[in-house]
């Protein structure tokens, strides 16, 4: 049997290939398949292994000889005889990899934290090849110095990879990589201009550094034994092929997430296809899936503690963006998009890969019920709202990181991490001085409104605004700065070179602190907020007299000031010029860097008190949602879409006995939840289905819960590999219940 | 002791509708009748049950005031989680503010909500009638079935609460009946049969849900400054549940078994 052609075959059109093959699964999970013995001792092996990078303070091993490319290191296994579907990053699993371009000044302190000393060639190479970190620090000015110091804007990837690209990377089992090379070149041979400009002249060297990076993938898949300049045959081949690809993306940018794409409908096309022409069975097809998503859950990087005070738990968001509707109005649920969700059956909960279900309440109904029952078994699922998706990425868009949308292979983003609204309103009231950072004069020297006795509302949001002007210009600029420098010292060539020549670009800004700078605001709206000054004269603590709205229980009165941020904040983003003509965009996502910020900000006026976390995400302050689920959800389905198009994160965590009183109950209102969230314009849901004491345990016990996995602010843990105060943070958060 | 509703004045039936008293609202109620319910805890009860585990509703002037329409407004943004589900009145007893009550499920009924009062039946039929024809669903606590037991757990026998569900039996509305399981109390195997039998006639009984007694109410007891009088009971093993459920199984078919972690 053949594909039914199309534009594909002449072409590189993968949405195409995907639309005239694919094929709707409306039953339910019966056909699933439990795992080989093959797959239970390679999964084995890998627990093993992972025991003993835990007993290795997380990690397994340092390659710190061999600087990582597509090409550099030999074929590795994890054992040979039994892995259906092949490749690693190095020589061995969980081995870790440098990747200096960067930053080499981070190879130094990754080394150091974990005994390692820096090789003296690779020393030696970057004293004369400068990397993406240098870069920026040569550019930024004193004031963006004096920001990200003062933690008003933070964890911006000017130290380590931007990741949130997503290569297409089904274009190489579907055409080759002969064709694609074939493709880059003609692109580049018809580059005509009248200009030959600096735009120009970078283009032309990606695309030479594209085919560069084609050519070495087939190399690297060589010393594997593959031949993969020709397109995939079958199944096995399909999944083999798009993995390489996906590897050589990992051997050489450490990204900050690496996501894969949407990629399951897509190989299901091969997988139907094989099953009818009696090429393969169920049982090999789910054992290649199994054996293809072991490989993703153990991708490394190397990466420092303070990325890890950012970041915790080791993620890599290898993020997989199964079902959605297609636009012609069929759902795109196949019997691979069960297969994956089946590997938390067949090899127990993980973390990786980031398994993202595009929810509509179109889906169909046994898809709905399956994905429910693996929520509240394992806790690793999350849900993305597709109606409000595909209405501005068509049916073949995928999620990078945790909530970012982008076409695949048409669309690609410059991360640009969050700033701290919580903080800003801090520097509003006390005149651009940061109590946290020795009263020093961070923002511009404004009025200084804590001198009062009351904070009035009008005033506070006067000095808001002109605090916001300014954050959002420095804000730009300095994103500007980062990927300028990251696509000259670090440019991401196979990802870029699974993306059309001309792509869109987004400039992906973000911000921290919602729901504090909502509830603050309210407080000084609605109640009477009393500044109390320290030793400089500047409000380091706050009295609230009276009660005030709080966002989180459906109350239109704070929910507004959450909408009206957000909106604000955007429209001063896209008020300025961003790097290669991208598109400001906003997100409202923290992962767990809420605890890191709100480490840094002082208290507020809703209460909290100086160093506690915020809320991550868009959730509401931990407990002052005290109106059940609904009306906390409620809340965040009113912050618009269209002012975050980079994502609006979401977590909401469950006692199982509060979700209903029986299996069956409990799968059905997840359900109608999912269905009430995404119809009320919700956009992202992480959904935990937990016992509070069964953490706390794992807290003690870690031993005892090597696969416990939570679902934090857009991607999923190993519960026992997060920090301390994060796991305290978690355990903290608003778990819904009543009893 | 009590008179019906002290805190139920009639301000407006157009907009503003009628005033009462809530202790408060759950938007995601999922233990009290089908499906995500809305439930509202209305402030006041006649009932001091020794087990209860919401003591701060007991007071008719405690809670908040409220009219039946803001309530109207505030659950109907949240139709679209409630598809499965409905409204819930709850308490305290509903029932003590009959008027407030009646005009709240009958707004919610044309509203299209499915509606349930959760209740003790504590008050005579002839005073809650039309209360109970504005429900879907009774969900109605049946404390104890023996009258002096009633009397010592709640204060109160139970003549109302079993003229009430006869009163539904005759109008063919849905009951499930609910039941706290108290260790040698009620969770007595001879007590428990006892309600099965008196219960097997009633074709208006859909489900029985045995609810076993737990602590976590303990802590209001001691806000109020009451020392919570069954401090020293414990709370049934899964064995003890279990051996109850299975007198009940007529009804709930195994549905009702507390479920085991995941799948």
């Amino acid at each position: 049997m053949n594909f039914s052609k199309g534009p594909w075959t002449e072409e590189v059109n993968v949405r195409d290939f995907i639309q005239r093959n694919y094929t709707p699964y409306d039953g339910g999970k019966e056909f699933l398949k439990p795992p080989t013995e093959r797959t239970v001792s390679l999964w084995r092996n890998l627990l093993d292994r992972m025991a003993l990078e835990r007993q290795r303070k997380g990690v397994y091993d340092i390659d710190e000889k061999t600087i990582s490319t597509i090409t550099s290191h030999e074929a590795g296994y994890i054992d040979k005889d039994l892995e259906q579907i092949v490749g690693l990053q190095t020589d061995e699993p969980l081995k870790r990899a440098i990747m200096p371009f960067g930053g080499i000044r981070l190879i130094y302190s990754e080394l150091e934290a974990y005994g390692r000393k820096m090789d003296p060639t690779v020393e030696h190479v970057f004293r004369y090849r400068k990397t993406h970190n240098d870069g920026v620090f040569d550019v930024y000015t004193d004031e963006m110095k004096r920001v990200r110091h003062g933690g008003l804007i933070t964890g911006l990837p000017d130290s380590y990879g931007r990741g949130r690209i997503i290569g297409d990377y089904r274009r190489v089992p579907l055409y080759g990589v002969d064709f694609l090379i074939q493709d880059k070149v003609r692109a580049k041979n018809e580059m005509v201009c009248d200009i030959m400009d600096s735009g120009k002249i970078r283009q032309r060297e990606e695309l030479a550094e594209q085919i560069k990076a084609l050519k070495e993938l087939k190399e690297m898949a060589a010393k594997y034994g593959f031949d993969i300049s020709r397109p995939a045959e079958n199944t096995r081949e399909a999944i083999q092929w798009l993995y390489f690809a996906y590897l050589a993306a990992v051997k050489e940018q450490n990204g900050a997430a690496m996501s894969i794409g949407r990629i399951s409908t897509f190989l299901d096309c091969y997988a139907e296809r094989d099953l009818k022409d009696g090429v393969f069975t169920e049982e090999q097809i789910q054992e290649f899936v199994d054996h293809f998503i072991m490989k993703l859950r153990i991708v490394r990087f190397l990466r420092t503690p303070a990325y890890d005070e950012l970041f915790s738990g080791d993620p890599t968001w290898i993020t997989e963006s199964l079902g959605g509707m297609s636009i012609d109005g069929r759902h795109m649920v196949t019997k691979m998009s069960y297969r994956f969700l089946h590997t938390l059956v067949n090899l127990g909960p993980a973390p990786e890969p980031n398994l993202t279900v595009l929810w509509s309440p179109r889906l169909p109904e046994n898809f709905k019920r399956f994905c429910a029952e693996i929520s509240i078994a394992t806790s690793s699922i999350q849900y993305e709202n597709d109606d409000l998706m595909r209405a501005k990425f068509g049916d073949d868009y995928g999620i990078a990181c945790c909530v970012s949308a982008m076409k695949i292979g048409k669309q690609m983003q410059f991360f640009g991490a969050r700033v701290n609204l919580a903080k800003a309103l801090l520097y509003a009231i006390n005149g651009g001085r940061d109590v946290k950072c020795n009263n020093e004069q961070i923002g511009p020297a404004i009025r200084m409104l804590c001198q009062s006795e009351v904070l009035h509302y009008d005033e506070v949001m006067q000095n808001f605004e002109e605090i916001t002007d300014w954050l959002a210009k420095l804000y730009i600029d300095t994103l500007n700065i980062i990927h300028y420098m990251h696509d000259k010292y670090c440019y991401e060539r196979i990802e870029m070179a699974l993306h059309d020549e001309e792509i869109v670009r987004t400039m992906a800004g973000g911000i921290a602190g919602l729901s504090v700078l909502a509830d603050s605001l309210s407080a000084i709206k609605y109640a009477k907020v009393h500044p109390v000054l320290n030793e400089a004269g500047l409000a380091a603590e706050f009295v609230t007299e009276g009660d005030f709205p709080k966002y989180g229980n459906n109350d239109d009165r704070v929910d507004r000031i959450a909408v009206d941020i957000v909106k604000s904040f955007h429209r001063k983003l896209s008020r300025h010029f961003a790097y290669r003509n991208s598109r400001p965009t906003l997100s409202i996502l923290t992962i767990t860097s809420n605890v890191m910020y709100g480490k840094k900000t002082a208290s507020t006026p809703d209460g909290r008190k100086s160093g506690e976390p915020f809320a991550p995400g868009a959730n509401p302050m931990h407990g002052r949602d005290a109106s059940g689920a609904v009306a906390s959800l409620k809340s965040v389905a009113k912050l618009p879409y269209d002012s975050a198009e980079d994502g609006i994160s979401c977590t909401f965590s469950i006692l199982p006995d509060s979700l209903g009183k029986n299996q069956e109950d409990k799968i059905s209102n997840l359900i109608a939840l999912l269905d009430g969230y995404f119809t009320e314009g919700g956009h992202h849901l992480n959904v935990n289905v937990l016992q509070r004491e069964m953490l706390l345990d794992a807290m003690e016990h870690p031993e005892k819960y090597p696969q416990l996995t939570i679902r934090v602010s857009g991607y999923a843990v190993n519960f026992i590999k997060l920090t301390r105060e994060q796991q305290l943070d978690v355990v903290n958060r608003t778990f819904h219940n009543r009893f | 002791m009590w008179s019906t509703g002290p805190s139920t004045t009639v301000s407006d039936s157009g907009m503003g509708g009628i005033s009462g008293r809530i202790h408060s609202w759950d938007s995601f109620g999922t233990l009290d009748g089908p499906g995500i319910r809305f439930v509202v805890f209305l402030q006041g009860c006649p009932l001091r049950c020794r087990f209860c585990h919401n003591p701060d509703t007991w007071h008719p002037n405690g809670g908040r005031s409220i009219t039946t329409a803001e309530l109207e407004k505030q659950i109907e943004s949240c139709r679209n989680f409630l598809r499965n589900g409905g409204v819930t009145l709850s308490g305290g007893e509903p029932l003590m503010q009959p008027d407030f009550s009646t005009d709240l499920l009958r707004r919610c009924r044309k509203a299209g909500f499915h509606t349930a009062l959760d209740t003790a039946g504590s008050l005579p039929p002839d005073m809650s009638r039309e209360t109970i024809d504005a429900a879907d669903l009774l969900l109605l606590d049946l404390k104890a079935l023996d009258p002096e037991l009633c009397r010592e757990l709640t204060g109160q026998d139970n003549q109302n609460e079993l003229a009430t569900l006869e009163y539904c039996e005759r109008t063919g509305k849905e009951v499930w009946i609910r039941h706290v399981l108290l260790p040698d109390i009620t969770l007595r195997m001879d007590r428990l049969a006892a309600l099965a039998a008196y219960l097997k006639p009633f074709r208006c009984v859909r489900r029985v849900e045995l609810l076993p007694f737990h602590k976590m109410g303990e802590f209001k007891w001691r806000e109020l400054g009451l020392e919570p009088p069954f401090a020293g009971l414990r709370v049934p093993t899964p064995g003890e549940r279990a051996a109850a459920e299975a007198l009940f199984a007529d009804w709930n078919g195994g549905e009702n078994r507390p479920s085991g972690p995941g799948t």
